[in-house]
This record gives structure tokens, sequence and C-alpha cells, in this order.
């Protein structure tokens, strides 16, 4: 008896079965996020090391995070923590049991989106205007 | 009739070897972030400036370099806890998801440790 083609079994999570709708966005930019803010934690000891290294290191790094490149990530890391921390607290929640009505889901939603932009303009807003 | 061994059923596992302690952890440390990362972000905002001086100062206070040690650590554990399930997700073979895993955790304690040294450095060399 001729035995079956070997098929390549299926592995989780299946990201291209579902339909783009604002829970699994948000799910997939919450893990995102996540990762982003590995590299953050990376960049934070580095500016932790180079403040113990001294004047000179630290100026070395103070002048890699104020270039374009570095205030884009910078910017990118603050926006990928706020955005995690609300939507984490959102989790929190789910996990309390609470807010998982179609509306409160999709309203928490949103105002997570929303929250994380504000915050991120107003963290630099408050940032330029010490730093003038 | 259950086939389960008295022992298996006590431990209460399945053949994941592994309940629910991973995702408590990352809740617990999700919590304990909430004020030491909000506390670490207003205090670079109250800071006159983040010139030299001004940012050794604050970290050399005890009180700062201690927050920011249990920030590091428990920053670390979180990211940690949370890589480790995308590896788990997305590398499928087997020598390679144990590779990524042990260079994951390795280079976790070499860049946390280098952070908290410099943190014990501030703090102890004011």
């Amino acid at each position: 008896m001729p035995s079956p083609p070997v098929r390549a079994r299926p592995t989780s999570p299946h990201l291209d079965i579902y339909r783009w709708q604002i829970g699994n966005s948000l799910s997939i930019l919450h893990r995102l996020t996540g990762i982003a803010l590995a590299a953050g934690l990376l960049a934070l000891c580095y500016w932790l090391v180079s403040l113990a290294g001294g004047e000179d290191s630290y100026a070395v790094a103070a002048k890699r995070f104020a270039s374009p490149i570095g205030l884009a990530f910078l910017i990118g890391w603050t926006f990928a923590f706020l955005y995690h921390l609300l939507n984490g607290v959102r989790h929190l929640f789910w996990d309390a049991g609470y807010g998982f009505e179609r509306t409160q889901r999709h309203a928490s939603g949103w105002f997570v989106v929303l929250g994380s932009i504000v915050l991120t303009l107003c963290f630099w807003a408050l940032i330029r205007h010490s730093a003038s | 009739m259950s086939l389960r061994t008295p022992l298996g059923r006590v431990l209460g596992m399945g053949s994941a070897k592994d309940g629910t302690e991973h995702w408590w952890a990352q809740r617990v440390s999700a919590v304990a972030l909430i004020p030491l990362t909000l506390w670490f972000l207003f205090s670079l905002l109250m800071l006159p400036d983040l010139a030299y001086g001004t940012v050794k100062t604050w970290l050399s206070l005890p009180a700062s370099g201690f927050l920011c040690a249990l920030l590091l650590i428990v920053l670390t554990y979180h990211s940690y806890l949370g890589t480790t399930v995308v590896i788990e997700d997305y590398v499928h073979t087997a020598g390679m998801k144990v590779l990524a895993l042990l260079v994951l955790r390795f280079s976790y304690v070499l860049v946390c440790g280098a952070g908290i040294f410099a943190v014990l450095l501030l703090v102890t060399r004011p």
C-alpha cells in the first residue's frame, strides 16, 4: 500500500487567516511594541553605562540619541512604551473579567490608540519645553 | 475512570509540563512596572536638563539608584518573558529554537547586568 504523501504540518500562529480589524490589529501591535521595547531596554542600559563611564562617554551617547535617527528611535520608543502601557492595562482589566462587550472592547481599543499618540506628543512637547 | 497517575493529577500539569506560572509572572511584573516606569519618565521630565552633571547627581542619590536598579531588574524579567514567547511562537525548527532561546537569555543577563552595574557605580562613586 503506498504511503500517503508527507505534508508539512500547519504551525501556529496562523497570522494570514484573520480579517484585519481593530481587535487583532491592536493585539499584534502590542507584541510588536513589546519587541521594540526590548531594543529600548538595550538603549537604556547603554545610556546608563555611558553615564557611569564618565563625561566623555556620556557626551558620545547623548550625541547619538540627539541625532535625527536617534530622536526618531526615542520618539518611537516613547509611543511603543505608552501604547504597551495603556494596552497592557486594558489586558489586565480583561484578565480581571471586565470590558469584554463588543462596544467596550472597541471603545477601550480606540482610547488606547488615541491616548498613546496624545501622550507621546505631550511628553515630547514637555521635553522640548524644558530643553529650550 | 482517569488513566492519569495520582502524582500527575496532583501536579496538575498537562503535556506542556508547565502551568500558569509564565502567564502569572508576566502579569505581576506588568503591574510592578506601571509605577516603576512612570517614576522613571516623570523623573526625567522633572530634571532641569539632561546634562551629564544633572543626570549623574540625580542617579547618584540612593533612592533613585535603588529604584533604577529595581526598574532594570523587573523590566528585564518582563521583557525576557515576552520575547521568549515570541521565539517559541515563531521559531519552529527545534535546534534553532533552543539556540535562539539560549542567546536571548544570555543577552538579557549581559545587558541587564551591565545596566545594574552602571547604576551601582553611580551610587557608590558619586
